[in-house]
């Protein structure tokens, strides 16, 4: 059976181009990466760019963290500062001098420097060229972990379920809810259960989570419910805009629930425990 | 009920927000909207099941439109050449003030009392029935959506779906209590009461008015789809149409219309076909027995040229009016179109209203969405609708002084508070000393952040730095290492 959705034979001048190629992946693990925690990671969830550091370290790469790092300029580009946001990103190219891979620990911000770095320097030939060289090598951590390292997780810890929340630009620019899930399946004792709506946005989006509070408010409100109501014991991201909003929201309507960023709840789950001794 | 909301609702467009906080608060239009787009978004994804084509298709709908508004100006004037020697008298208006002014005057020609309208968008934009009304012709609606709304006085909520957002005992009651007709829910027989006043007011009227959906410049056609009919009536039954479309709706030929077509309609309610298409290419001939004595064309421009002119603003021109984008939106599904105080809702509502309305009228329109991406993602001529919102913010927050001027309304949302506080984030992002400095104090004084962080904790609790940073720790750990 035809899947055509119309008869008319496309003019030969409009046929469309092939679509994206899907990414293609390094054979090899890399020995050295950069990896960049992101400013909400810095600050409030440091505790999950620790556990990406482990989980990469137990992969046999060194990691390498540039303390000059701040942020990637997202929340001024998404605001309309595009000046702003390109200082900021020119500040951070600086840093990444080697062609080491970069492994981001959030979907969003994997996308400003995969995606918009390119929207931003497109007036500049040189830095152009640059940030597309540094766009091929740069990775969020579950994509990373996965396509690259093609890690194997082996579950240490008790049955449990998870309800899965994935960032709009991680999803749509990076495909995070696919890799993150299929991390998550290899993890024998944990079922990942699905909740309403589970592709629509937690309404954080950066300044819009301020300058909008009450449309911002009803999109968390029924992220929230939606997420207790799957009946999962535990909620993972990977995330930590998404997570900062999800969890605050959490914590102001008295939900016992507390969001955890993929990194974390891998690194906790693959620890073998100390067994006392016998 | 949503006919007392709307009392409360100051259906303006620079009261976004509070019109928003209103809407949210009626919990029937969130239960109507959110189950009303939940089948919509199923529906098209049921129409178009293979990804691999569907995304081909949305590429070709791309270029098709591209390529339209490339030539755009050479194409409007070939419509315009062999529409008028077929007979249609094309008419040309800058404002929604000269295309009233127009059909007003073709009205008065021909002496016409009243109007019976097939389902227009830009006519809400020229606010015609008003126009018309108070010069006593009378306006009437007999899309079945926007008669439901003109009966409630409101404004349509959908651009595709006018009254989507009642249920049908909300429009049980509104027919008890403007058409006396005895209370039911049943759609059917309230469809049947409706079409049965209808059918009358085809026969009486003056003259017909529709939009168009394309307009094909080979051939001097003006193509229009529908479900009801009313469109069909609208154009054939009285002794005058009037098409009223904005100039980007031009197509360069026929062929062109079969993929946009296939488009329009699976985006919009994920039909393969509508009931009804209409090719409308000339008035009533003289050996035919119906149609039209006259057929007129107003192309209005009404900011569009603005938009045209930059060549990624120009993308907001490509849209072919599904509403995909408003059906997969999160902030549209729960605020609902009236809240938006614009004739076009949604995401391509705020991309484009900014255009015809300045963005001093529409300032808050570009920052309410999240810009989650779904819009984009689902647009079948590939609007990247979170690109130009970002981009119109830009436009909004660029000092008012700032050449070339680009929008009218420029800079609407320019603070120097505000571009002041975005320096500092600069000079915080680009100073380490100074990040350091501010993560330090940040993460030592935590336990001090206050309880009540302006509108972050309207609705989370207030977030609480962690005790050391990433940076610390892992500049710890990362030394202990080598």
């Amino acid at each position: 059976m035809s899947h055509l959705y119309y008869n008319a034979a496309p003019q030969e001048t409009r046929v469309a181009k092939p679509r994206k190629a899907p990414r293609s992946y390094p054979t090899h693990k890399p020995a050295h990466i950069y990896l960049y925690g992101t400013c909400v990671v810095d600050l409030f969830f440091p505790e999950a760019g620790m556990d990406a550091i482990h989980l990469l370290e137990r992969e046999g790469i060194q990691v390498n963290f540039p303390q000059a790092q701040s942020c990637c300029g997202q929340p001024a580009y998404t605001s309309g500062y595009t000046q702003q946001a390109k200082d900021v990103a020119r500040s951070q190219l600086a840093l990444l001098t080697e062609d080491w891979p970069l492994v981001v620990c959030s979907g969003s911000c994997a996308g400003m420097f995969r995606e918009h770095y390119s929207d931003l320097f497109k007036d500049e030939p040189e830095t152009l060229a640059q940030v597309t060289a540094l766009a091929e090598r740069t990775y969020e951590l579950s994509e990373f972990l996965l396509k690259v390292c093609q890690v194997e997780l082996t579950d240490q810890g008790e049955a449990t379920q998870v309800a899965l929340h994935t960032s709009c630009s991680a999803r749509r620019e990076m495909n995070t809810h696919l890799h993150a899930r299929e991390l998550l399946n290899q993890l024998t004792q944990v079922e990942r259960l699905d909740h309403d709506h589970e592709s629509e946005c937690c309404g954080f989006g950066g300044t819009f989570s301020v300058r909008m509070p009450d449309i911002s408010g009803a999109m968390v409100a029924d992220k929230t419910q939606a997420l207790q109501k799957s009946g999962a014991q535990q909620v993972v991201s990977a995330d930590c805009g998404c997570l900062l909003n999800i969890n605050g929201a959490f914590e102001k309507q008295n939900i016992p629930l507390l969001g955890q960023h993929l990194a974390s709840f891998l690194w906790q789950r693959t620890q073998v425990k100390q067994e006392p001794n016998t | 009920m949503s006919s007392q909301r709307i009392h409360t609702l100051d259906v303006t467009a620079q009261n976004l927000k509070s019109n928003a906080r209103l809407s949210l608060k009626d919990q029937q239009l969130r239960t109507n909207m959110r189950s009303a787009m939940d089948s919509l978004i199923s529906k098209r994804l049921i129409s178009m099941p293979d990804e691999d084509e569907r995304e081909n298709l949305r590429e070709l709908g791309n270029k098709i439109k591209a390529s339209a508004l490339s030539q755009l100006p050479d194409l409007l004037e070939q419509l315009e050449s062999n529409l008028t020697k077929q007979g249609i008298q094309v008419h040309w208006a800058s404002t929604t003030e000269e295309a009233n002014a127009i059909v007003l005057n073709i009205a008065q020609a021909r002496n016409a009392k009243q109007v019976i309208k097939g389902k227009s968008m830009v006519s809400e934009e020229m606010a015609m029935n008003e126009h018309l009304t108070e010069h006593g012709i009378e306006a009437l609606e007999s899309d079945m959506g926007e008669y439901i709304i003109q009966l409630d006085n409101e404004k349509p909520t959908h651009i595709i779906m006018p009254a989507i957002h009642k249920n049908a005992q909300q429009v049980g009651k509104l027919f008890e209590s403007r058409l006396a007709l005895p209370y039911t829910d049943d759609v059917d027989s309230l469809i049947q009461s409706a079409r049965s006043i209808l059918r009358e007011k085809f026969f009486q009227a003056d003259i017909g008015i529709s939009g168009v959906n394309f307009a094909v410049a080979e051939t001097g056609t003006l193509l229009l789809v529908e479900n009801e009919g009313n469109g069909r009536m609208s154009t054939t039954v009285p002794p005058v149409h009037i098409a009223v479309t904005g100039i980007e709706k031009v197509v360069a030929n026929l062929q062109d219309t079969v993929p946009l077509l296939s488009l329009l309609t699976r985006s919009a309610l994920g039909q393969g076909i509508t009931t009804y298409v209409n090719m409308i290419s000339a008035p009533r001939q003289p050996d035919e027995l119906d149609g039209p004595e006259e057929v007129h064309l107003v192309l209005l421009d009404n900011g569009r040229s603005q938009a045209f002119a930059d060549s990624e603003l120009r993308q907001t021109l490509n849209c072919i009016r599904c509403g995909a984008c408003m059906n997969h939106c999160p902030v549209y599904t729960r605020i609902g179109g009236q809240a938006y105080g614009t004739v076009y809702p949604g995401p391509i509502g705020k991309i484009i209203s900014p255009h015809l309305l300045g963005l001093e009228n529409t300032p808050d329109h570009p920052s309410a969405s999240s810009l989650c991406g779904a819009c984009g993602e689902v647009c079948p001529v590939k609007i990247p609708i979170p690109a130009l919102l970002r981009r119109l913010r830009e436009e909004n927050v660029k000092s008012p002084k700032q050449q070339p001027q680009i929008m009218a309304g420029q800079g609407s949302r320019y603070s120097n508070k505000e571009a002041l506080l975005w320096k500092g984030w600069q000079a915080f992002n680009t100073k380490p000393l100074l990040y350091k400095t501010g993560t330090f104090l940040a993460t030592r004084l935590g336990q001090f952040t206050p309880s009540k962080l302006g509108a972050w904790t309207q609705n989370h609790s207030a977030p609480k730095p962690a005790k050391r940073s990433l940076h610390e720790l892992a500049k710890k750990h990362l030394e202990k290492k080598s």
